[in-house]
């Protein structure tokens, strides 16, 4: 074995695709770059984590690449100019704002959104799934029937009556569209904790003396992760979608904000004239979903190959 | 046949007729529990929200003691689960209480719309299964080729695009530049008054009393958020498709249908289809649940007289009892379709029925 170590350079290619990594670090490496190069092989995906990177650079750039003030417009010379006019290259609304900065500064709101549903969703799912994946029992049972009620309701709609309750505004947007999406990850949470957890490695930890929280937290959730991720960046599109039905209704992010949703409802009144202002925005919602769906498809096809394909 | 024989197949059979009466019994307390679940989320909403109904009933100036009244008229002052009790009650009888907004029960609002969003949604599953099976068929068997490419591409748009945004689009190509369709809304305003419906569905209607021209003007009029609605269907249903097919055609009955010397076409669409069928029936089932969701936001856009846009409207002037009560319908029929298709399947599945 020593042998081979020799010819295997710290970081190479050989070292990291090693079959007998020699430390965690090396196995994690080696690991990650294996699902690289077959996420990498897949073209369309490699577009989608383009789509998101770039849609991550013009939030957080977006006081430097935004042209004009996304809020403060133009009235007197500057309302519903086409997209192609001098400084303004997507149009103006009707307020004379330049409709590119406030696609730049919509993109803040629209991973704001995303982000905040995932972080509250995901371990929310993630909690439940494995706690009642592991006790089994009533547990399971009291868990599920749960997660099953959640599931029966239709999301928008559960959402629209909950913002509805709540008030109309982007905060209560997110946690209207977190409550409808955290009962999948449950799922998967649980079928994945199903699968191992009679299993060898489960029942040595529980020898040693851990207590069902440590396992849960340890050895159970870190397994769960990945399925997770992959449903979580497929589902993004999705709430992208949500978030924008919701502002398009009015009950999402409030004017002057420049959500992309409520964008387009106040380009509805000129949609005849000047379709730009209710075009624009939602090309912006279409490509950043789109993205989405993409990363999540190859993510899928890298980290479960026995998926790939279908 | 001995005794020893009988009896063991008594028991067997009582075993079986037991284990049956358990799957009945589970299927029951599934379903109660799934609509008392639905309504005590539409109970927390509709109590638990910072607005007080008395207070929305007769307006934040009103006395001290007008306000105690309505309460108590309300039943606010009950403990929280005599309210709930009392809800469910009122649930179950179809009461939902009274639309602020149109004065009339909401039941009685939501039986004159939803027949609309009903006829919508089936015009767009039908365009969706008609469109989409073959599409994912022909994806399947031409696996890895530019159409099957191509037949990716249009779903994940689908999945991808916010429906009430290319609603618009759609309106203003189809409506504004080209003519082809007719001006958002149901049915024409010089039909409205002649024409007399029998039953909520006025194209089914119309064809049935022979009224082509209104039949026509009323196609004119759902055609277009009807196929929009019918994209998105087609969006999952041909990945759907595409994906059952593939598992099919990798089976062993189909190398022996080419052994035995099968025409391709024969072999795809009697042999591999008819067994991709089964789950798909669920799947269509679902997109048709889905569509009765997404004819919230479709609905908004067309003026579309349905269960969406009545929410839609209500929603715009706080009027929760409308609101909630559409939610509850809505969640009610959606439930209703998944245990339906779920039925379907354990009928036309041989092998989920005994086991």
């Amino acid at each position: 074995m020593s042998a081979v170590q020799l010819n295997e350079k710290p970081y190479s290619r050989e070292w990291l695709l090693s079959e007998q990594p020699t430390s965690r670090h090396q196995a994690r490496l080696g690991r990650a770059y294996v699902i690289w190069r077959r996420f990498s092989a897949n073209r369309l995906a490699l577009a989608g984590l383009g789509i998101i990177l770039l849609l991550i650079l013009v939030a957080i750039f977006a006081d430097v690449l935004a042209p004009h003030n996304p809020v403060q417009g133009d009235l007197r010379n500057a309302r519903l100019l086409p997209p192609g006019t001098a400084g303004y290259l997507l149009g103006t609304d009707d307020q004379g704002r330049d409709i590119l900065s406030r696609l730049i500064h919509g993109s803040r709101l629209t991973l704001f959104v995303v982000v905040l549903v995932a972080i509250i969703a995901a371990p929310v799912g993630l909690i439940i799934g494995t706690v009642s994946g592991y006790a089994g029992g009533w547990i399971d049972a009291v868990l599920m029937r749960i997660t099953d009620i959640f599931l029966a309701f239709p999301k928008l709609v559960l959402a629209l009556a909950l913002v509805a309750a709540l008030g109309p505004g982007i905060e209560n947007a997110v946690l209207a569209i977190a409550v409808t999406s955290w009962p999948p990850y449950a799922r998967i949470a649980r079928a994945e904790t199903m699968t191992f957890r009679n299993s060898e490695f489960i029942s040595a930890v529980k020898l040693m003396g851990a207590s069902p929280f440590r396992i849960i937290l340890r050895h159970v959730m870190p397994l769960c992760l990945s399925s997770l991720i992959v449903r979580v960046t497929l589902d993004m599109a999705g709430i992208i979608l949500t978030a924008a039905g919701l502002g398009f209704l009015g009950l999402g992010a409030q004017p002057p904000l420049p959500e992309w949703g409520a964008m387009i409802a106040s380009g509805r009144r000129f949609i005849l004239d000047q379709w730009w202002v209710a075009a624009m925005p939602g090309a912006a919602i279409l490509i950043v979903s789109l993205g989405f769906n993409l990363l999540g498809d190859g993510l899928r096809d890298a980290l479960d190959p026995k998926e790939a394909g279908q | 046949m001995t005794l020893t024989d009988t009896t063991a197949v008594t028991r067997r059979n009582r075993r079986r007729a037991s284990s049956y009466g358990m799957a009945v019994a589970r299927f029951v307390v599934t379903v109660v529990t799934t609509f008392l679940g639905l309504l005590a989320v539409t109970f927390f909403i509709g109590r638990v929200v910072p607005i007080d109904p008395a207070l929305a009933i007769v307006g934040d100036r009103a006395p001290a003691h007008v306000v105690e009244r309505v309460r108590e008229e309300l039943g606010l002052n009950l403990p929280l689960y005599q309210q709930f009790w009392i809800y469910i009650k009122q649930a179950l009888t179809g009461d939902f209480g009274i639309s602020v907004l149109t004065t009339n029960p909401v039941m009685t609002d939501i039986a004159r719309v939803f027949p609309a969003t009903i006829e919508l949604a089936t015009i767009g599953t039908i365009i969706g299964a008609l469109i989409g099976v073959p599409l994912g068929v022909l994806a399947a068997v031409k696996r890895g080729s530019i159409a099957d490419q191509i037949v990716r591409v249009i779903g994940l748009i689908g999945y991808s695009v916010p429906i009430f945004w290319l609603g618009l689009l759609a309106l203003v190509l189809f409506y504004a530049k080209l003519g082809w369709v007719a001006y958002p809304g149901r049915i024409d305003i010089v039909y409205e008054y002649t024409f007399t419906p029998a039953t909520g569905f006025f194209l089914f209607d119309a064809i049935w009393q022979g009224q082509w021209d209104v039949a026509w003007d009323l196609f004119r009029h759902i055609i277009l958020p009807g196929g929009l609605l019918g994209y998105f269907s087609l969006a999952y249903i041909s990945r759907m498709t595409r994906s059952f097919m593939l598992n099919e055609l990798q089976q062993e009955y189909i190398v022996a249908a080419r052994a035995k010397g099968l025409s391709e076409t024969r072999i795809i669409w009697f042999h591999a289809l008819r067994n991709a069928a089964v789950p798909l029936v669920t799947v269509i089932a679902l997109s048709y649940a889905g569509l009765l969701e997404g004819s919230v936001l479709t609905e908004t856009i067309f003026s579309w007289p349905g269960l969406g846009l009545y929410i839609t409207n209500s929603l715009q002037n706080a009027d929760m009892n409308a609101v909630l009560g559409g939610t509850i319908v809505i969640g009610a029929v959606f439930v209703a379709i998944n245990i339906l298709s779920d039925l379907l399947y354990r009928t036309l599945d041989p092998r989920t029925r005994s086991r």
